[in-house]
């Protein structure tokens, strides 16, 4: 590995350690969702890191001061070490979360991951209705193993979350997906509309929500917190394409976590790759402690100094970090320019026109998420219950 | 959000944990996907969260670590505890 120099008077205002690292240990997924914000360019089973190079990272981000490890994908029950990564995982002393399609992880194995110390798990639903969830998802059968699988999780006592993610095409089922979460015994639900990276983006104007939708899962999720405070805990990620001011994506590029991508590149976020400018060190080359304080990737965008106008003297500037710097890039063609979600973003009427013009969108089919190769797509399957 | 009954007995959520975090020489709750850095008095009212010490039994405990009125503990701890359960951290 090799050393690399702390440029100067870095070591002065050295950054807070990360909270969490998202370890996305694998692109394959036996699910193909029109909403994954995964790459185009998916990670082949070849390039992925080995099990002793994840578990060096895991020993490195808990040195580093990271507290929680999401391990994440594809699916990451895809790779046959999952156990032995949460154990490590357990052993640095990381408060580990999988996030699962749970259509294929069994009885045993969920037990297997519990004995080596998983602390939460985090189960995606496409929709509450079968028929919509296997589309959205393009797996048929999905529906009934998460249901079946939710209740060994339930069984097993670790604590849950739903995770939907809301879109033109389920949203109008929110009530039911709430009333799903509360009838699983899950603690925690998060509703999030897509995020348009990756694979989101290409089917966007199948997946944009009207106004008129938003408007209502606003006003339900909202008397939901109120119904349901104490019993389920409802975290809601509001679309960009109609919002006022941007989200503090990340919490702040740099400042909170680090995504590490299936091959080892270190990412701000798990979208960053978009912006082909930069350059994302290795956890192959690098230690994880020299690219989170030094990196040119993380450098480049954390804290305020490198904001444009009017993001720089803007009293929000420090709650919300500026946005989403792949939303600027893909809708206004720089990754330094302002969120253009923020209404003062000289091209906040461009995103609003989209989010309409893409609500009204006639119906199509959608986009599914496809490994690039025929080499590869044989090795997703592989990992695949064999009902399919 | 009415007050949570003083008989009740509050207990750490499933999945919620008390940590000593060296790199920030400081306690924090791990969550599911949360991460809290208590306060002082938050840390004495969680570390007596363990579902057997009843909550008018917390708040008699902090009024006398502090030397302080009950019926302001009271309403400090009962806010407190208020909020750590809507945010999933506490059952009542």
């Amino acid at each position: 590995m090799s050393e690399r120099p702390i440029a100067q008077g870095q070591t002065n205002d050295a950054p807070a350690p990360p909270l969490a690292i998202l370890a996305e240990l694998t692109h394959r997924c036996p699910l193909q969702c029109a909403y994954c914000s995964n790459p185009l360019e998916l990670a082949a089973a070849r390039d992925e890191l080995s099990t002793a190079v994840w578990q060096r990272v895991i020993d490195e981000a808990a040195a580093l001061g990271a507290l929680q490890i999401h391990f994440s994908g594809g699916e990451p029950a895809a790779r046959r070490d999952l156990e032995q990564l949460v154990r490590h995982a357990a052993a640095a002393g990381l408060y580990s979360n999988l996030i699962t399609s749970g259509v294929s992880i069994d009885r045993q194995r969920l037990a297997a991951l519990v004995e080596a110390g998983l602390d939460h798990i985090q189960l995606s639903f496409q929709d509450s209705e079968a028929e919509t969830a296997e589309r959205i998802g393009n797996y048929r059968g999905a529906q009934a193993r998460k249901l079946e699988f939710a209740g060994w999780v339930r069984e097993s006592g670790l604590p849950l979350t739903v995770n939907a993610v809301v879109h033109r095409q389920n949203l109008d089922h929110l009530e039911d997906l709430l009333e799903l979460a509360l009838a699983l015994g899950a603690g925690r639900i998060e509703i999030a509309h897509v995020q348009y990276y990756g694979w989101a983006l290409l089917n966007r104007s199948q997946l944009m929500p009207t106004r008129a939708q938003l408007e209502t899962a606003n006003r339900i999720v909202a008397e939901a917190r109120q119904r349901l405070a104490g019993r389920l805990v409802i975290d809601y990620v509001p679309p960009d394409y109609y919002a006022q001011r941007p989200k503090a994506c990340m919490g702040g590029w740099g400042r909170m976590f680090m995504n590490i991508s299936p091959t080892g590149k270190v990412l701000p976020c798990h979208a960053a790759e978009t912006i082909t400018s930069l350059h994302f060190d290795n956890v192959t080359e690098h230690s994880l402690a020299d690219i989170w304080r030094s990196s040119e990737a993380f450098q480049r965008f954390r804290g305020t100094a490198w904001m444009p106008q009017p993001c720089r003297s803007c009293e929000r500037r420090e709650i919300d970090w500026g946005g989403c710097r792949c939303q600027a890039l893909a809708l206004t063609g720089r990754a330094d320019n302002v969120d253009p979600a923020c209404a003062l973003s000289p091209e906040h009427a461009l995103i609003t026109q989209l989010a309409l013009d893409d609500a009204a969108a006639e119906a199509t089919s959608f986009v599914y998420r496809r490994p690039p190769r025929r080499g590869s797509a044989r090795m997703a399957a592989m990992s695949e219950p064999a009902s399919k | 959000m009415s007050d949570a009954a003083e008989d009740s007995l509050p207990r750490l959520a499933p999945g919620v944990r008390l940590k000593f975090d060296a790199a920030r020489d400081c306690w924090v709750v791990l969550a599911p996907e949360r991460v809290i850095m208590p306060d002082e008095t938050a840390l004495e009212v969680l570390r007596l969260c363990d579902g057997k010490t009843s909550l008018g039994a917390v708040i008699d405990a902090l009024a006398a670590a502090y030397d302080a009125p009950r019926e302001i503990i009271a309403a400090d701890v009962q806010a407190l505890v208020g909020e750590l359960s809507q945010n999933g951290v506490v059952r009542l």
